[in-house]
């Protein structure tokens, strides 16, 4: 079944076609890459199926409902997280206060179960504080919980920001180039984090440029050049596709 | 009465424009509401009115009125700017990598202490700038422009125009663009952003003091609080324009005088001061960046 | 200005420092006065250069208070003691000036709301303080309302108020925000100035009625101290449960990153309408306790100054901290009353302390470099 249905989706910028007539299904379950050069319009295609950007043309349904144009937090709760290519963590918060806050919409108690401290809204606090806990453990970054999250390196932060979109409890987790500026062993690191999550049933889009890692855990991958789909398929048809070679050729393919 | 309050609006909002100028300047290169910048102004009316009575005191002023107030126009400008670069230097510098709110914290206690600084030294009663135009004036179309109001509006006119020049042709106005897109990417380039700063609080503030000496001659009085006021409307101006822009200070300055003049004399002069904020206001309803700005878009 | 380098330059620095504010001052006073002020400056700034480099190097007051072993915790009800007594211990003067400082506690709190938590920059607050006090003051002596019934209208009307500016207001950013503020905050003080058939205009409302409790007049001053007390207490209380609950947090996710906030499913419009509703809301009570406690409003009172000094004390103490906005708005009240003897040049210290605190302390006397959402 698929759980994400992309048809026709466009955007422009102007004159820009950042996104032109892509369509594709993301499978529940399924680890499923988008690659393209640089200025492909990956990003653009993150953020027209989140709601940061309204697509110019085209549909997106998800679990069967149509979720074109809808503002990015009702769509956050609906089920898709993303985390951000270039980093966006609450810097001057701890570690586990960013991952409290992505648990937001669950909490119930309103205005006054705060001000009255009513016991609902006690044993609220503790789950949430003890379920942010638990994304932390599952990052193996639980012993940075109270670190502000500012001052921790650059591969910590990323798996921060998986840990912050597993809390909205998103059954569809989109990655942006999460192994951007990470050496080999972070790399590997991130790929057995991605596999475990999708073994506790979460599907994710993956936007990657290490081609071991695509070709590695892909179960489809999508490809984009200038806005456009040119293929679509498992690693290995993608490996040979004509269109794919030339599209980046002189790197890594070759 | 329409020409005659459009060409008091005229002459009012072009000192709104040159006072606004700062305003825009300093918020294009450091994001901050410089709050001592009317305060600024203040003290260029008053350097007008204490410079000129020095030069009638050594009996310049009987040689000859026009070289003395040049003389007067250009010292204030030059102890205005002292003044800017001072505050910059002092106040705002060391707080280059706070958060938002502190320089703004700063430039509020520098406008406090400005204000009592002058009062407390030249008193808080009104001063007076002797009137040496006499009611001398022309007609122009069908209504009577005063000599002051001609020259108030040729010499922003002027001063603007060569700003305008000056940011878009010099070397340092292409750097002050440089720093006001992006810093880091200037200074790697190779230029000195702590100078660029500096350059450009004096060349605010020496606007500010000529708008400053040129008011004090118009109205005839000034007062130590007159900055503030000035102030608040000289940056709404900015805003109204798009801030960062410095046409769109010139012609927010512009329209904030007409529709000052024009709403006091055809709607309720109670309500004066309102006028401004209720056309920001509107405008800011409808176009989020200002006239001439582009509303912020953050790129994700 | 601090001397590195040379000790050559440790010397002409100064010098050189001190000529050049005395050039500046010259126009104002004439060449006498320039030449005292130069001597006093040449003395002085090498002690202020010292005196600068030890407050540099102390850490924050926070960071001081749990070092002597005082947790905030423990700490706050040690506090309070002594605040109970206060009018018995203090002449009227010093307990009108206690009163004042409870108000703008609750004011400051109120704007920290806004600017600390949910960073937007407001400029023109004062004008929901007015709108409380005005709506007190009508309710009290138009309609004959009894302080308990007009203070929950009052702080409904206030409330409202400041949900109305937010509508259009929160589509703009950052310092459009902060100018439409001023420029509402200004409006808010003409009509009032103006609209003479209901406000009486510059002359303003006498004749307010002050509190009753139980058929007990609250009008005496130290009465009133406790009434104001009590509401303080109140205002801690909720602010800090509320800051600490999810509202808070979904507030400083939004100062910190509106985009990050939206992706967690924080709904930023309608937090941040909360944040302008629920800091309108402790304005209004505010207003409501000034008008019933000068028995009098005018115009006056709210004027953008007022806007700018609540906004130093929620910075000065550090925004985003209910501890340090106290402690910045109770600086920010008594130090000028401190200064009463200098009459003449306590607005200029004023001005000149703000620079300070700001220059040597950007995050406030109570911030912290790194502001976590607690209290
Ligand atoms: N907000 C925007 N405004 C204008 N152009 C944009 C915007 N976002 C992306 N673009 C343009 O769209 C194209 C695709 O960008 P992007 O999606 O970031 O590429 P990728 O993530 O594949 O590297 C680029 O040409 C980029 O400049
Ligand atoms: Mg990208």
């Amino acid at each position: 079944m698929h759980l994400l249905k992309v048809k026709g989706l466009s955007k422009h910028f102007g004159g820009i076609r950042a996104l032109e007539d892509v369509s594709f299904g993301v499978k529940d379950g399924a680890i499923q890459s988008v690659i393209g050069p640089n200025g492909a319009g990956k990003t653009t295609l993150f953020n027209c199926l989140t709601g940061f950007l309204r697509p110019t043309k085209g549909s997106i349904v998800f679990r069967e409902a149509e979720i074109t144009g809808m503002p990015a937090d009702r769509i956050s709760r609906r089920g898709i997280s993303r985390t951000f290519q270039n980093i966006r963590l609450f810097r001057d918060m701890s570690v586990i206060e960013n991952v409290v806050v992505a648990q937001h919409p669950m909490i119930r108690s309103g205005l006054l179960q705060a001000v009255l401290r009513l016991s609902g809204f006690v044993r609220e606090e503790r789950e949430v504080r003890e379920k942010a806990f638990e994304y932390l453990e599952f990052l193996g970054i639980e012993t940075l919980a109270e670190k502000s999250a500012g001052s921790l390196a650059y591969g910590l932060q990323r798996k921060i920001e998986i840990a912050r979109a597993m809390a909205t409890g998103a059954p569809l987790i989109l990655l942006d180039e999460p192994t951007a500026g990470m050496n080999p062993q972070e790399t590997e690191e991130m790929m057995t984090i991605i596999r475990n999550l999708r073994n506790i049933g979460k599907t994710i889009i993956l936007i990657e440029h290490d081609m071991k890692v695509v070709m590695g855990i892909s179960d489809r991958i999508v490809v984009i050049d200038h806005g456009v789909k040119i293929a679509e398929g498992v690693a290995r048809e993608i490996r040979n596709d004509p269109l794919v070679i030339e599209a980046y050729l002189g790197k890594e393919l070759h | 009465m329409l020409l005659q309050q459009i060409i008091n609006g005229l002459t009012l909002g072009s000192v709104y424009a040159l006072i606004a100028l700062g305003y825009t300047m300093v918020y294009g290169i450091l994001e901050l509401i410089n709050f001592a910048h009317g305060e600024i102004y203040m003290i260029g009316a008053y350097l007008g009115i204490i410079l000129l009575a020095f030069f009638t005191s050594v009996g310049l002023t009987a040689v000859s009125l026009p070289l003395t107030l040049l003389l007067v126009v250009v010292l204030a400008a030059l102890i205005c700017s002292a003044y800017g670069f001072t505050v910059e230097k002092l106040a705002y510098k060391p707080l280059r990598n706070a958060s938002r709110l502190s320089p703004l914290i700063s430039a509020i206690g520098v406008s406090i202490f400005l204000q009592n600084y002058v009062m407390l030294t030249q008193g808080a009663t009104d001063k007076v700038f002797p009137s040496l135009f006499g009611s001398g004036g022309f007609r122009f179309l069908s209504t009577r422009v005063s000599y002051l109001q001609a020259a108030i509006i040729v010499v922003s006119g002027v001063m603007m125009v060569s700003l305008q020049a000056f940011v878009m042709k010099t070397k340092t106005g292409k750097a002050m663009r440089a720093v006001a897109q992006d810093k880091t990417m200037a200074s790697l380039l190779g230029i000195n952003v702590d100078k660029v700063i500096s350059i450009t609080f004096v060349v605010g503030s020496g606007l500010a003091s000529v708008a400053g000496v040129m008011v004090a001659a118009y109205y005839g009085l000034v007062n130590y609080f007159i900055g503030y006021i000035a102030g608040i409307k000289a940056f709404t101006a900015a805003v109204l324009g798009g801030i960062g822009s410095i046409p769109g200070a010139m012609f927010g300055g512009i329209l904030l005088g007409l529709v000052e003049s024009l709403g006091a004399s055809y709607i309720s002069s109670e309500y004066k001061d309102a006028y401004a904020f209720v056309v920001l206001i509107g405008i800011l309803l409808v176009r989020p960046g200002g006239l001439f700005g582009k509303a912020p878009e953050e790129k994700i | 200005m601090r001397p590195i380098g040379g000790k050559a330059e440790r010397f002409t620095k100064p010098l050189i420092a001190s000529a050049w504010f005395s050039l500046l001052f010259l126009p104002f006073r004439g060449p006498e006065a320039a030449g005292v002020l130069f001597v006093v400056l040449a003395v002085s700034i090498p002690l202020l250069g010292a005196v600068s480099d030890r407050v540099k190097k102390t850490g924050p007051l926070r960071q001081g208070l749990e070092n002597i072993g005082l947790k905030s915790r423990r700490f706050a009800p040690l506090l309070f003691a002594p605040l109970l007594v206060v009018p018995l211990a203090a002449g009227n003067y010093w307990i009108d000036v206690a009163v004042l400082a409870g108000i703008y506690i609750i004011l400051a709190l109120g704007l920290n709301v806004v600017v600390g938590y949910a960073g937007l920059l407001n400029l023109g607050f004062a004008a929901f303080y007015a709108i409380g006090a005005y709506s007190y003051a009508l309710l009290n002596t138009m309609l004959g309302l009894g302080f308990w019934t007009a203070l929950p209208l009052a702080v409904g009307i206030t409330t409202l108020a400041g949900l109305l500016l937010a509508f259009p207001a929160l589509r703009l950013r950052g310092d459009y925000l902060a100018i439409v503020t001023l420029g509402f905050g200004e409006i808010v003080r003409l009509v009032l100035n103006n609209w003479d058939s209901l406000t009486k205009g510059p002359n303003g409302i006498s004749g307010i009625d002050a509190p009753t409790f139980f058929g007990a007049s609250l009008a005496s001053l130290p009465a009133y101290y406790y009434l104001v007390l009590f509401f303080v207490v109140v205002t801690v209380f909720v602010m800090r449960r509320v800051v600490t609950s999810k509202i808070g947090r979904a507030w400083i996710a939004i100062r910190e990153d509106e985009i990050a906030s939206s992706a967690m499913g924080i709904s930023t419009m309608r937090y941040k309408l909360y944040a302008c509703a629920f800091g309108a809301f402790w304005a209004g009570i505010a207003g409501c306790l000034f008008a019933a406690k000068m028995r009098f409003v005018s115009p006056e009172s709210f004027t953008f100054m007022e806007s700018v000094m609540m906004l130093c004390m929620v910075i000065i103490g550090g925004a985003g901290s209910v501890a340090g906005v106290i402690l910045g708005a109770l600086l920010l009240v008594f130090l000028p009353e401190l200064l009463r003897e200098a009459q003449l040049y306590r607005m200029l210290a004023v001005g000149c302390g703000l620079v300070f605190i700001m220059v040597f302390r950007p995050q406030g006397l109570f911030g912290r470099k790194n502001a976590s959402p607690e209290s």
